[in-house]
């Protein structure tokens, strides 16, 4: 096993093609549409316009049901979205938690 | 699927894949054999057709990712046991691969010592399912695995969570020393702790020197128990009305009026999102269908970004402002006067699920 010591696919790496959980903000006017975002361009688009999607809709079943609400929280095990709604449009927050945080 | 239990390795380097099914051959006992793919798709087919106890998985794997393929194999195949083996040093994405249900996260190893820590790990884990079926205990009581421990001498402590709620017992050398579960220690944690018919259960490294509070032997407490559970069942036998008046209270929605700023409640089906039950909502269904339809939405964002399961959701208005857990296959959903701050909600509604699970 003393070859393992050279062989360069055991080396370890930071780098890889994963899609890392991000950290930051987007806005969405009221047809849905981004309409600026912090979030570090390596994040896929459908991913950010598939989590303003989700958001909005539960907006619009809360209306559609008559409850107000105008703030979402959701708490994964390993990420947390926020998202506000101000007048049909909404601001989205995203940030990835670790284990122990989101353990309550 | 045929054939004794195999290891499956999966990983897109050939000479990865090639030198760690000979090292796992040599080191590992494995009844039936060490299994290579060099991607999520053949992995996920191996599994269809070969009988997998242990799979060993890259995260970075071309097209279908690593955590995609966890997250298949966790929903599909419960019982296979997930080790990633990776060269990623990243927190977050060992985070995640635990959020999803792995067993355990390693990072490649780059010398002898942690080739031999890593091998003799893998034994661990295959020597302890074919000794007692560590995931395959779904038809053994509590009890059974407490015995099973016990007669093993095992020093540990077992980590039993029951929905929302957890319990520990802490074994030395096959010895109950001391258990404890929310407000409750020793033999009353225990007794409660027996009492609890389905969840999971961890064995996590022993504590030698933890402070005897239980001085009743495993047999004694178990026969007290199970002396306990006969006579509630025997008299419930005899007079079913009396005995459903002597069992534990059901838990009431109604009950949550107790607490200050709850407002009401509905329990949901996770999968129909029909009411099971609810207390103080003019219009249950109105409330199921916005929250099964909401819950349902974050739960498929989740798996597509591989964040793991949703733990909370708060919704916040003007008029009121809900929370909704998942407990189980139920999504329970609480509402709070809007004057109520996140964190306050947040701690009654860990209060409420612990009181309502149990």
């Amino acid at each position: 096993m003393g070859l393992l010591n050279f062989i360069p696919f055991l080396r370890r790496s930071t780098d890889t093609d994963l899609t890392r959980l991000p950290s930051g903000t987007f806005t969405m006017d009221r047809k849905g549409s981004i309409v600026s975002s912090t979030l570090p361009t390596s994040f896929p688009l459908a991913h950010v316009r598939e989590i303003g999607r989700c958001v909005m809709d539960s907006f619009r079943a809360a209306r559609q049901s008559r409850i107000r609400v105008n703030e979402i929280h959701i708490h994964y095990s390993t990420l947390k979205i926020t998202a506000k709604e101000m007048k049909g449009s909404a601001v989205v927050f995203v940030m990835p938690t670790s284990l122990e945080e989101s353990s309550y | 699927m045929v054939g004794l239990t195999k290891v499956l390795i999966v990983d897109d380097d050939e000479e990865f894949l090639s030198l760690y099914q000979k090292l796992l051959a040599q080191h590992v006992t494995v009844a039936g054999g060490v299994l290579t793919a060099n991607s999520g798709q053949r992995a996920l087919g191996l599994l269809e057709s070969e009988q997998i106890g242990l799979m060993i998985v890259d995260l970075n794997l071309p097209r279908m990712d690593g955590l995609q393929v966890i997250s298949i194999v966790r929903r599909k195949h419960p019982q296979t046991r997930l080790v990633v083996l990776t060269s990623l040093h990243d927190e977050q994405f060992r985070a995640r691969a635990y959020a999803l249900g792995v067993d355990q996260y390693w990072l490649k190893p780059e010398t002898d010592h942690e080739t031999g820590l890593f091998l003799e790990a893998m034994e661990a884990l295959m020597r302890r399912d074919a000794q007692i079926g560590f995931r395959g205990v779904q038809n053994k009581s509590l009890a059974d695995i407490i015995q099973i421990e016990c007669l093993a001498q095992s020093t540990s402590v077992l980590r039993i969570t029951h929905g929302v709620v957890e319990g520990r017992l802490w074994l030395v050398r096959g010895d109950l020393v001391d258990a404890e579960t929310q407000e409750l220690k020793g033999e009353e944690a225990f007794q409660r702790i027996i009492s609890w018919t389905e969840g999971t259960f961890e064995s996590l490294p022993g504590d030698e020197n933890r402070t005897r509070t239980i001085f009743t032997s495993v047999q004694g407490l178990l026969l007290n128990s199970a002396q306990a559970f006969d006579e509630a069942a025997q008299a419930e036998l005899q007079d079913p009305v009396a005995g459903a008046r002597s069992g534990p209270p059901a838990p009431v929605l109604s009950d949550l009026s107790g607490y200050a700023g709850v407002e009401c409640a509905i329990v949901l089906d996770e999968q129909a999102g029909v009411s099971e039950d609810h207390w103080g909502i003019h219009d249950p269904k109105q409330v199921a269908d916005w929250t099964h339809k909401s819950m349902k939405e974050f739960r498929a964002l989740g798996e597509k970004l591989r964040a793991g399961d949703v733990r909370r959701v708060f919704f916040i208005g003007w008029e009121r402002k809900y929370a909704v857990s998942p407990v189980g296959t139920r999504d329970v959903c609480v509402g709070f006067q809007s004057s109520l701050q996140l964190g306050e909600m947040r701690d009654i509604l860990r209060t409420i699920l612990t009181k309502w699970v149990c």
